[in-house]
């Protein structure tokens, strides 16, 4: 089966080709390539978000990458949620207008779903189950997964994201958007034990996370750096609160990653997400997973933030079990993981 | 649209502002709640204050007052959190992630303020020039340990909510 998978939940336009037996033919984000021209001029930063103008030139695009036309595209699959229901919309009337045009079937794609199975789409694919975290600007949760559409949700942030610790984090040292890879970069020159950073939440017991109290931990730490400073925050200042505020939030998440494996007896651990993409979580995870007789399981670093080819994966696996929509064009903003039908119960509307 | 006595922007309609201090993160989260009983499920106000002032806490505050017990996500990366609980709808925006208040316009952020619903909104300046006359300007800042809020009216509807709140603290 050929599936076109369609990624607009956020700010990515994501689109992606998947054969269930050649594996991913071509996939594209609007951001990797050259449409100036197709946009109608240069591609201004609000570009983003703007899924209308991107969503067939990037279609257009996949399908020439694949060598592929519209016949031998078996069904359409979009993300219909959780996300931004303006931004959902888009791509789910591109979606259904295709398949009505090809007389193709169509499928919603739960964009959660599709992060956590992206590790699928790697040589060597975990086997279920397993533990996954999924940790990015606007998650961070842990579940138990037993298979697919067979989800428990272990714990999750009760305020910020991990990501979007980063994110503010970084803004404060004065550093730019998004935060990750600069805090890593910074954190390589850090003295190690400069500052100490609290690990919140895991003094008690449970898999919730609160990177928000970090946050203001952050704030003000950098503020005393300045202050002694003469209201500057020096190069190895900043790399010493980066290391510090890295730690933090490494540590915590393998805190709670060695409780959730320990609590649901699993011995492998799926991290996705664009957090996932940072070296020393992976490093520290890998270590910690070995030394429990375990292995931990990623997505190539593309495929850690928002993409198609996980929706067209995911969406693949269900059409695949029989799971597809009707007509309607529907979204849904707000929509828990652990309501989605497991695989090997097939119903006709796999979204409602 | 809320604004149903336009004025503008900048420009308050009562002359004395609320202004109340907020030794810690119980008493943010206990004058949210009184806010959010004053607002009574409607309007728009804007959220002021820095990087962690505390407007995410201010905002759980609102939406105890409406029963909602949960997890308050930050809105930043999904920019806006719909609640749904059975006394109110409120949306929490957050638009510190745009780079053009015109970004707005492609998520449907009119559709949003057509509603009989409560829009709580962080990083308001984003969205200037899209974004309606707020009923409210709340900002927060610092005051030694704890945070100060003050609190602005610029409509009519504006002024009756802050006239509803004096009356609780």
């Amino acid at each position: 089966m050929r599936v076109l998978g369609i990624e607009t939940s956020c700010d990515e336009t994501g689109l992606a080709i998947y054969d269930s037996e050649q594996g991913l033919l071509a996939h594209a984000l609007f951001s990797q390539i050259d449409m100036h021209i197709p946009y109608g001029g240069v591609v201004p930063e609000l570009a983003s978000r703007d899924h209308v103008r991107k969503l067939l030139p990037l279609t257009k695009q996949v399908m020439a990458e694949a060598n592929c036309n519209a016949e031998e595209i078996d069904a359409i699959c979009y993300t219909a949620g959780p996300g931004l229901i303006g931004a959902l919309m888009v791509g789910a009337s591109t979606a259904q207008a295709l398949a009505m045009a090809w007389g193709k079937p169509c499928l919603g794609v739960h964009h959660m779903e599709g992060h956590l199975l992206a590790p699928m789409l790697e040589e060597k694919p975990p086997e279920f189950p397993f533990v996954a975290l999924l940790v990015s600007g606007g998650h961070t949760q842990l579940i138990d997964v037993q298979g697919i559409g067979q989800y428990e949700m272990l714990g999750e942030s009760i305020d910020d994201a991990a990501g979007e610790a980063f994110d503010k984090a970084a803004k404060m040292m004065g550093l730019p958007y998004p935060g990750g890879p600069h805090i890593a970069r910074f954190a390589e020159q850090g003295t190690p034990g400069k500052y100490l950073f609290p690990r919140p939440m895991t003094n008690r017991p449970g898999l919730d996370f609160s990177f928000s109290g970090l946050k203001t931990f952050t704030l003000n730490t950098v503020e005393a750096a300045k202050e002694a400073n003469n209201g500057e925050l020096s190069d190895q200042e900043r790399a010493d609160i980066a290391l510090a505020f890295q730690d933090a939030v490494v540590d915590t998440l393998l805190i709670k990653c060695k409780r959730a494996l320990k609590q649901a007896g699993r011995k492998t651990l799926v991290i996705a997400g664009g957090v996932s993409a940072n070296k020393d979580l992976r490093a520290k995870l890998e270590v910690t997973l070995s030394g429990m007789g375990g292995q931990v399981f990623y997505p190539r670093n593309e495929f850690c933030t928002d993409n198609g080819a996980m929706i067209a994966y995911a969406g693949c696996q269900r059409l695949m079990a029989g799971h597809t929509n009707d007509k309607q064009i529907k979204v849904q903003p707000r929509w828990p993981l652990t309501d989605l039908p497991p695989l090997d119960l097939p119903t006709d509307k796999a979204s409602d | 649209m809320t604004s149903d006595a336009f004025v503008s922007a900048g420009q308050s309609l009562q002359a004395d502002p609320v202004q109340i201090q907020l030794a810690d993160e119980v008493a943010q989260v206990a004058f949210g709640e009184q806010l959010g009983r004053a607002c009574n499920g409607e309007g728009v106000l804007f959220l002021q204050g820095t990087l962690g002032m505390g407007k995410t806490t201010m905002t759980r505050g609102i939406l105890s007052a409406y029963g909602h017990q949960g997890a308050v996500k930050s809105p930043t990366y999904t920019l806006v959190e719909p609640y749904e609980t059975e006394t109110a709808r409120v949306y929490h925006f957050d638009l510190y992630r745009l780079a053009d208040a015109e970004e707005l316009e492609y998520m449907g952020i009119r559709d949003y303020f057509d509603e009989k619903a409560l829009c709580v909104i962080e990083w308001p300046d984003k969205g200037a020039g899209v974004l309606p006359t707020p009923d409210i300007e709340l900002t927060l800042t610092k005051e030694g340990d704890g945070r100060a809020a003050s609190l602005v009216a610029f409509t009519v509807k504006g002024a009756e909510i802050l006239a509803q709140l004096r009356t609780m603290l």
